[in-house]
């Protein structure tokens, strides 16, 4: 093989072109998509992508969150701020407000919320006849989403059908639909987390700031650090312990775990992320743990 | 190599490959071993894989568990689709596309392929050159992937005897220069062992070429190095008709990604198929300024002079400006359990435009273990036939072999909105 002569696109400017095409192509072949955005770190660089993608004009699309109740005041101070900031609408829907709806029920009061989302979400495409969400999953995340398309197709009642979704050739996408299906557009399907992480510190995104090390309250459990606020409590018995922490993704109060970092700048957080020894959802969810193939069922229930 | 040494420091871009062999030639071990040696497998996965494969009662840690897929497919022991798996070394990172080897198989390896640089084609040292080698270096080729590996796997079931890798070899070659492909390596491996893969390994001291990662290392990440002619699908247009801000009143950008060869401003372009020209007045990225864009960037592209240019256009540079047609002949591989129809109207997407296509004729149906041509009324899927389509609209378009992006198009059924079909011009 021939020696490089053609001049040719680094790795995260490669990512980055397919990503912003992603988008665009997202925003020409659907009449109403929706970008959903959480804060997190993952959907911050979608929002720089759009603004690569789309400015100077408006995003072509509204930002959606579905708010568990439970989640860090500093990410959704954030999530707020950030949204303004850029000038673009944001929606929130929340899971409290289907639950009053009655539309989302319980099995208990401390049940997590984050599996509920989907409800909350699928009422939020109707509710607005949504036919595209753009969202921040990466092909690295899980199994169950090393096969998942760029373009996802959903059924009416959003779910995902793994042996009924279209052949992805070239960059022809296809993001057709009819009424009441839905796309989920995954732009950042080929990145990895530290392609992530790299990604923050070229473009210099400003984070909410508990992905930064910071001392916390929390309980050892099941090899996981359990965060210790109003809404999970220490147990009787339990140990609370102060310890420095960072979180790698941010979700839902009630199952997201921080680990131990002293991780305190962009720098050190993707030297760790090199050398880190486990997975992203391994540290952090705790309630992947329980079921090798929880993710998978959860997006056939029409998660993300 | 240590972890901290998977940080990117030389960035020698991105290379996309696909890896394809018959059942237990050894594809999952492979593609495990790239990712564990390599480092990109991490603790709590590595640690369920041990699990299971103590489960099972084997003594090594069975690395092919890696790519285990979804639930439905460890039910039926059987895997569906493709998927996609990622590592980085210091110097690049790597997408590999994983397809099965079942009855999907030409539709997965096509679909796998389409994306690919680059292949590696696994042989099993015992039994040689298959007839599923063959069909996946047909299909490599006719996908345009410029670079082959032929991977002789489990050479220590040969005692990593080079008398057998030589004989795969001679095999080998005596039917790729029928296919016409260029670029072919032949390594031999041994994915267990992990010989010749990321390290030499102690016994195959007969085999003087570099190791696998070697070669993925240094192959180029363009799909061509011949400079090709600039092709800018539109895909957007930005016109942000902000009244508070005079300067943008009159904006109009062009969205879209530079599918081949470039552009630099000032450069005179013709937009088609209306044909209006124009000269490039400037090229942005986010609101950014830029003096020039290579293939496979995605930028704005505005222009000195006021034409109507919408989604579906396409804009080239006046001295490489193609006819449109409405005609095309091409290769094309059915994609869908529900067989092609010839009465039927189908949408045809290509680049960013999407037109209506009938077919006009079936040239032949491709035999693909003999490559013999047969005559053909219709396609099932995973047929791959010569076919005439006409369209409603003109394309423009290039053969294939000139240019992979504008040379492709798919197949789209109106009434499921499904992908049914890939084709090639040419
Ligand atoms: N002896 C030996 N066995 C191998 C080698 N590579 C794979 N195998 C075994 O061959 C079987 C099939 O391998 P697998 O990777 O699952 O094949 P796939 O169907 O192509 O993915 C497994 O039992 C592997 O352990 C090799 O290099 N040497």
């Amino acid at each position: 093989m021939s020696t490089l002569t053609k001049q040719t696109l680094s790795h995260l400017d490669w990512l980055e072109a397919e990503a912003i095409h992603i988008l665009r192509e997202v925003a020409g072949q659907c009449a109403n998509p929706v970008l959903l955005f959480s804060g997190g770190k993952d959907s911050l660089c979608l929002l720089r992508l759009a603004e690569k993608a789309f400015r100077p004009g408006r995003f072509p699309f509204p930002l959606l969150h579905i708010d568990t109740g439970h989640n860090y005041r500093e990410v959704t101070d954030f999530r707020d701020r950030r949204a303004a900031e850029l000038g673009e609408r944001l929606i929130v829907r929340s899971v409290e407000d289907s639950m009053t709806r009655g539309t989302v029920v319980l099995k208990h009061a401390g049940e997590s919320r984050n599996k509920h989302q989907s409800v909350t979400l699928l009422e939020a495409i109707e509710e607005f006849g949504f036919d595209a969400c753009i969202g921040g999953a990466r092909r690295d995340e899980e199994k169950a989403r090393a096969k998942e398309r760029i373009m996802s197709f959903r059924d009416e009642f959003g779910q995902w059908d793994p042996k009924n979704q279209r052949p992805e050739l070239w960059n022809l996408y296809n993001a057709r639909s009819h009424k009441g299906e839905n796309i989920r557009a995954f732009p950042i399907s080929n990145w990895t987390e530290l392609d992530v992480w790299q990604y923050i510190q070229r473009e210099r995104l400003e984070l909410p700031s508990i992905y930064f090390a910071h001392t916390r309250p929390v309980v050892r459990k099941n090899g996981l650090l359990q965060p210790v606020t109003e809404l999970t409590p220490a147990k009787d018995g339990d140990v609370v312990e102060d310890v420095l922490v960072r979180f790698r993704t941010v979700g839902d109060i009630t199952c997201t775990a921080p680990v131990e970092s002293d991780a305190d700048t962009l720098d050190k957080i993707l030297a760790e992320t090199a050398t880190t020894t486990i997975t992203e959802r391994g540290a952090t969810r705790m309630d992947d743990q329980t079921s090798e193939a929880s993710m998978e069922q959860r997006k056939k229930e029409g998660y993300f | 190599m240590s972890a901290l040494e998977n940080l990117p420091e030389i960035d020698n871009g991105l290379l996309r490959f696909l890896t394809c062999g018959s059942v237990d030639d050894g594809k999952s071990t492979l593609i495990g071993r790239l990712l564990f040696d390599s480092k990109t497998i991490l603790a709590d996965t590595l640690n369920a894989i041990e699990k299971t494969s103590a489960r099972r009662g084997m003594s090594a840690v069975d690395l092919s568990l890696l790519t285990d897929g979804l639930q439905a497919e460890r039910e039926q022991g059987i895997t569906i689709d493709v998927a996609y798996r990622y590592f980085t070394t210091g110097r690049r990172k790597y997408i590999i596309a994983d397809a099965p080897g079942h009855e999907q198989y030409t539709r997965n390896m096509v679909t796998a392929a389409s994306t690919a640089n680059l292949a590696i084609i696994l042989v099993d040292a015992r039994k040689g050159v298959q007839v599923q080698t063959r069909r996946h270096s047909y299909l490599a080729s006719l996908v345009g992937i410029p670079h082959l590996i032929v991977a002789v796997n489990k050479m220590d079931l040969v005692d990593y005897d080079q008398a057998s890798f030589e004989r795969i070899k001679a095999d080998y070659l005596a039917f790729a220069g029928q296919l016409g492909i260029r670029d072919v390596r032949f390594i031999p491996l041994s994915a267990l062992n992990g010989d010749m893969i990321v390290d030499r390994g102690e016994r195959l001291g007969w085999y003087q070429g570099p190791t696998l990662l070697e070669i993925l290392e240094s192959a180029p990440a363009a799909h061509t190095e011949r400079a090709e002619n600039f092709r800018f699908p539109v895909q957007f247009v930005c016109r942000p008709h902000d009244s508070a801000n005079p300067e943008l009143h009159d904006y109009r950008g062009f969205m879209g990604r530079v599918e081949s060869g470039e552009i630099t401003v000032g450069d005179a372009v013709t937009v088609l198929p209306s044909g209006a020209s124009s000269r490039v007045k400037a090229i942005e990225l986010g609101g950014v300024p830029l003096p020039k864009a290579i293939h496979e960037q995605s930028v704005t592209l505005l222009l000195e002079d006021e034409i109507d240019i919408s989604r579906g256009d396409i804009i080239v540079k006046s001295a490489e400006a193609p006819e449109p047609v409405k005609q095309i002949d091409a290769t094309v591989c059915w994609l869908s359990e529900t067989p092609l129809s010839p009465a039927r109207t189908y949408l045809v997407r290509h680049t960013t435009r999407e037109v209506k296509a009938r077919l006009a004729k079936i040239d032949y149906r491709l035999e693909l273990n003999t490559l013999a041509h047969e005559p053909a009324s219709g396609l099932a899927m995973n047929d791959i036939a010569r076919v005439t389509l006409k369209l409603a609209q003109p394309i423009v378009a290039d053969r294939y072999a000139d240019n992979r992006a504008t040379g492709a198009f798919i197949i789209i059924d109106e009434s499921t909105n499904n992908t049914v079909g890939a084709g090639m011009i040419g």
